[in-house]
């Protein structure tokens, strides 16, 4: 009681010098975060959102002087087949990724969240391509699909012949599929993990005394109790495929071959910026992607309420 | 007694199922491992010959490419950014979940909407920033933009939100500043977040390849990932040798996150990223 007097006297008399301190603490507080984000973020999104609208090489000096052609790298883009082919590739990507690796990391969480033998090694087995480089995964996988590699020597035994799956145009794109899905799978796995255990025991025991089966308490409890959890997946999961770059590019030695079927949208941000050297090219397609991605995000949040700290 | 023994069997189907997938999880590795053991005629044997099995291809690596210096700058870059952003993260994340200042609000709305634009946006524009700062194909330019993430701030926030208001305002009380608080008092109790955002920048660093193959041009300014792609070409018939570089570049990792698992789960349910 005495405390809280002295507290509330010392707050009433300086109370113009507390703020002040509190300013001066939160802003040297959020500083390095401050110069950071404006150095290397919003500066250069400003400065890419100026670009999207020139004609500007790397190459040819000031980006001052550079040609103001308006819409023109936007209207290039949606007539551009390598583009159009690169959009449609990362929406098959993501539309194939995003509910498979959902899925599946659902069933995972589930079933490393229930008593099993030997949880610890589950979790941790599942886990591990998760935090194993692209580049490392892409070789690997490449190792083990190449044309006299295990898995052809594998289906050998069943008399199957061996087969270039990477130089397959249609079986190029999926492979990169299943090797994300794979690889990532974990990340989506842990989260939905850590959103189950926070599921009270109570509501289980309760509907199980109502006679509820296993089935019914999952479709009742644990998806409604999840749904926070699965919109928070569901946002990383499709800004994540949306961006995918790694493991087209070392798939495919970064030209997004055979015949573009591995073009992604990032992987022809790069080519235009970094190999052809156009740049404001490049930062037209930057936007674009950042405007899908942007609606897509809101779809989400409108299907799933505003229920969620994001 | 019949349905004691279905249930038996419905258990072994299952341990099978979870047993296959964890093969599945493990397999790429276990095979990547023993090929990196196998010399290069026995590469592409399905079977292993256990007496032929050596490090050779590891150190053949080491001497004959920049393997160690790779090694040496994965390692440089990794842990850099990984302390930057865990000091940085940290601050700002107490500001904004603890400090009432002007312009809060904004700043948090601020991160949250910049989380939403892929970075890939501004990779022309940092490029040339970094160009004409003279930062390509250095440190500086490896480490300095990466130094905070809008991720690590709000994991952080999340957490210092989580934690009693009580105990800094008894630190208050006895005499600490807020900086002083911040230190001694809080950030220790931040340890499982600050694990959990450990791992996950280390390994974001350790395999970043997008930016490091943009900002590394010679050889010797190689990350791992950036070195091992650049074998590519003639050099992935030796595929013995290939197998011994995904190994070194993945193993790192494995044993960081094995270190820190046990934090690692906690962090993230404590600091309720999970939505």
């Amino acid at each position: 009681m005495k405390l809280n007097m002295l507290k509330w006297r010392n707050k009433s008399s300086n109370i113009s010098l507390a703020k002040k301190r509190e300013m001066v603490d939160g802003w040297l507080f959020v500083l390095p975060f401050v110069i950071s984000a404006l150095v290397f973020f919003i500066g250069p999104l400003f400065v890419a959102f100026i670009l999207s609208f020139k004609e500007y090489s790397f190459l040819d000096g000031s980006m001052m002087n550079a040609p103001w052609v308006g819409l023109n790298n936007y209207i290039k883009a949606f007539s551009d087949p390598v583009f159009i082919k690169a959009l449609k590739n990362t929406a098959i990507y993501s539309i194939g990724v995003v509910p498979t690796q959902l899925i599946l990391a659902l069933a995972l969480a589930l079933v490393v969240d229930s008593k099993i033998k030997g949880k610890t090694f589950f979790r941790t087995a599942y886990y591990i391509p998760t935090i194993t480089s692209t580049v490392a995964v892409a070789i690997m996988f490449m190792f083990l699909f190449k044309s006299d590699g295990v898995l052809n020597k594998f289906l050998g035994l069943f008399g199957v012949n061996p087969y270039t799956w990477y130089d397959d145009i249609r079986l190029a794109l999926p492979l990169i599929m299943i090797m994300a899905i794979w690889a990532s799978v974990g990340l989506y796995m842990v989260i939905f993990l850590a959103g189950l255990q926070e599921i009270p025991n109570s509501l289980y025991e309760a509907a199980s005394i109502d006679g509820a089966n296993k089935w019914q308490q999952f479709i009742h409890i644990t998806v409604p109790m999840l749904k926070p959890t699965i919109f928070f997946n569901l946002v990383v999961s499709l800004i994540g495929t949306f961006q995918v770059f790694d493991q087209a590019y070392v798939i495919s030695d970064g030209n997004g071959g055979p015949l573009n079927s591995t073009m992604t949208v990032v992987l022809y941000l790069y080519k235009q910026g970094f190999d052809e050297f156009n740049m404001g090219y490049a930062c037209a397609i930057g936007f674009i992607l950042f405007v899908i991605i942007f609606i897509l995000t809101m779809i989400q949040k409108k299907f799933f309420g505003e229920e969620t700290s994001m | 007694m019949e349905k004691k023994k279905k249930l038996k069997i419905s258990r072994i189907i299952f341990y099978l199922i979870i047993i296959g997938y964890a093969l599945v999880a493990l397999g790429p590795y276990i095979w990547t491992f023993i090929t990196s053991l196998k010399p290069t005629s026995e590469v592409n044997n399905f079977s292993i010959d256990f007496s032929t099995l050596t490090f050779r291809n590891y150190k053949f690596l080491w001497n004959k490419f920049p393997f160690g210096r790779w090694f040496i700058n994965s390692i440089i870059v990794a842990a850099i950014v990984s302390l930057g952003n865990i000091l940085f993260n940290s601050l700002a994340g107490y500001a904004l979940a603890r400090i009432n200042f002007p312009g809060r609000k904004a700043l948090f709305l601020a991160v949250l909407s910049m989380m939403m634009v892929p970075g890939q946006i501004v990779m022309v524009p940092t490029f040339i920033l970094l160009t004409k700062l003279g930062w390509v194909n250095t440190y500086k330019g490896l480490t300095i933009p990466f130094l905070t993430s809008l991720f690590g701030i709000f994991l952080m926030r999340q957490f210092f939100l989580s934690i009693p208001k009580s105990i800094e305002e008894a630190a208050t009380i006895d005499g600490l500043g807020r900086f002083g608080t911040f230190f001694r008092i809080v950030l220790p109790m931040a340890k499982p977040a600050l694990a959990t955002q450990f791992i996950i920048t280390f390994n974001g660093n350790w395999n970043s390849f997008l930016w490091p193959s943009l900002l590394a041009r010679t050889s010797d300014m190689y990350t791992l990932p950036v070195g091992l792609n650049s074998f590519q070409g003639q050099y992935f018939q030796f595929w013995d040798q290939v197998m011994a570089g995904v190994m070194i570049l993945s193993i790192p990792s494995i044993i960081i996150f094995l270190i820190f698992q046990r934090n690692f789960i906690k962090g993230i349910s404590t600091s309720g990223i999970k939505g």
